[in-house]
């Protein structure tokens, strides 16, 4: 079964169509990356799949449990709360920003949401908190308030916070992107050892070589479509002419 | 009369400004809280409602207030006033005013927030109680703790208007034993009186804003 499906979603900001009918789907334990220039609209993709925008049309599943359909108008209709409640249970997301909670120590901000979202006992909560800052890297930070920590250790914060709701997917929007250069490596890395342990995850992002070597599959959103998608292989040797721009322009940049 | 009994006379005074004081802030910081709710309401009619009434407690001064407060029930309905009301009129009157300032900070504080804060713990699954309650409120508070302590010492000052409605407190006993006694040494101690009052507010407020420095 898949463990998300998108179909046909569509999403317009006062009269802007920025998502044209995209239909994806992952599988469980499977890396999808979403790549694209700016404003093709990989950012509102995830926030309708996250249910942060509320999508114009389209369906939305998650393990076969249906969040939003259409109605015989073609109409987005969303489940009720308490549906979309165990549902959102299913993801986490990990914002290109990485919105920490900046009053909370570094522990709190992963165990509070377990201890008073999910009613983990204090015990249980502590203890992932523990084991996720180890594989993090941070486990001497456990103390440390978001603003003692570099842009790189507060993302793998965030991102160790996502995981301590144990999801079933993860989704990250541009993780790097607001770090400094020599930062990001050691996220990417976090990211890299988590697609080992086959967790799911849908990545955008503009780091390609990473991209290449992480995904299963990888799609090319262009103007609100997904222009092109397939295997790492099959992407970077694409005939696609907007692709081969977009890749020309990256290696130009860097 | 003694500096005793002038020292005496004022403490008595004293006690009811500090009472007048500290109920304000009792009522009117969480009031504050709900009336900018309602300035922030989605619904027009609320919103609009609570705007005006913001405009009019701060459009209009808080001496005349206090005199609709303290005579409207008797004007208005003919109702017969006892003593004490005079008292609870003033609290009303300064807590319905100072609400309307602390309305506009709490919501100047709560719409500088960043969105990011509250994806984010919608995302973690808080409900929008918790979010408001665990993860809005303590930062809002941290960001507007300054102007809060700008109204809180004018709060300070402002105790002395209640003497137009006649609430006997530290400033009406100055007035009364300075006109009694042709001195004007009641002025100068209920002068120094609220100016240590205000340092010992500053002093508080400054203790908070240290123990809320622990993070940015
Ligand atoms: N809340 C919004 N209101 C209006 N326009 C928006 C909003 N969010 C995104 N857009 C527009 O949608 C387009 C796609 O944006 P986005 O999804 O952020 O693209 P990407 O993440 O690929 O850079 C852009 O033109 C952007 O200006
Ligand atoms: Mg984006």
């Amino acid at each position: 079964m898949n463990l998300l499906e998108m179909n046909h979603v569509q999403k317009s900001f006062d009269g802007l169509n920025v998502l044209k009918d995209i239909s994806l789907s992952v599988k469980e334990g499977e890396v999808l990356s979403i790549i694209g220039p700016s404003g093709s609209g990989k950012t509102t993709l995830l926030r309708c799949a996250t249910m942060l925008e509320t999508m114009d049309a389209g369906e939305l599943n998650y393990l076969g449990n249906k969040a939003v359909w259409n109605n015989e108008h073609g109409k987005a209709v969303y489940a009720t709360n308490e549906q979309l409640k165990k549902i959102k249970e299913y993801y986490g997301l990990v914002f290109q920003s990485f919105h920490l909670f900046p009053h909370y120590s570094v522990i709190k901000n992963i165990t509070d949401a377990p201890i008073h979202v999910q009613k983990k006992s204090k015990e249980e909560a502590y203890r992932t908190a523990r084991e996720l800052l180890k594989k993090m890297g941070l486990e001497e930070k456990e103390n440390a308030y978001p603003y003692q920590l570099s842009g790189g250790q507060q993302q793998r914060v965030a991102i160790a916070r996502a995981l301590a709701l144990n999801p079933k997917i993860l989704f990250f929007d541009e993780p790097t992107s607001a770090l400094d250069p020599e930062l990001t490596g050691e996220v990417l890395k976090v990211i890299r050892s988590l697609a080992d342990m086959h967790m799911t995850m849908v990545i955008v992002t503009h780091e390609m070589a990473f991209a290449r070597s992480v995904s299963n599959r990888i799609i090319f959103m262009d103007q609100g479509v997904i222009a092109e998608q397939g295997t790492p292989e099959e992407l970077f040797n694409s005939k696609n002419i907007r692709m081969k721009e977009f890749l020309g322009k990256l290696n130009e940049d860097n | 009369m003694d500096l005793n009994t002038i020292l005496l006379e004022l403490a008595k005074g004293m006690q009811v400004s500090i009472e007048i004081f500290a109920f304000t802030l009792i009522f009117s910081l969480p009031l504050g809280l709900v009336i900018s709710f309602g300035r922030m309401a989605k619904n027009p009619i609320i919103s609009t409602v609570t705007k005006f009434y913001i405009s009019i407690m701060r459009g209009t001064p808080l001496m005349l207030q206090l005199m609709v407060v303290y005579f409207g029930p008797h004007y208005l309905f003919g109702m017969q006033l006892s003593l004490s009301y005079r008292f609870v009129a003033a609290i009303i009157g300064f807590s319905l005013n100072y609400a309307a300032y602390f309305a506009e900070i709490y919501r100047s504080g709560i719409e500088s927030m960043p969105i990011g804060q509250y994806e984010a713990a919608k995302l973690l699954g808080y409900s929008r109680q918790q979010t408001f309650i665990k993860i809005i409120l303590p930062q809002v508070i941290k960001r507007i703790l300054p102007s809060i302590t700008n109204e809180v010492i004018t709060l300070v000052k402002d105790t002395s208007l209640v003497i137009v409605i006649s609430v006997m407190e530290m400033f009406s006993y100055a007035r009364e034993i300075a006109s009694a006694q042709g001195i004007i040494t009641p002025f100068i101690i209920a002068g120094a009186f609220y100016y240590l009052f205000n340092l010992f507010v500053a002093f508080i407020m400054e203790k908070i804003e240290k123990k809320l420095s622990y993070y940015r």
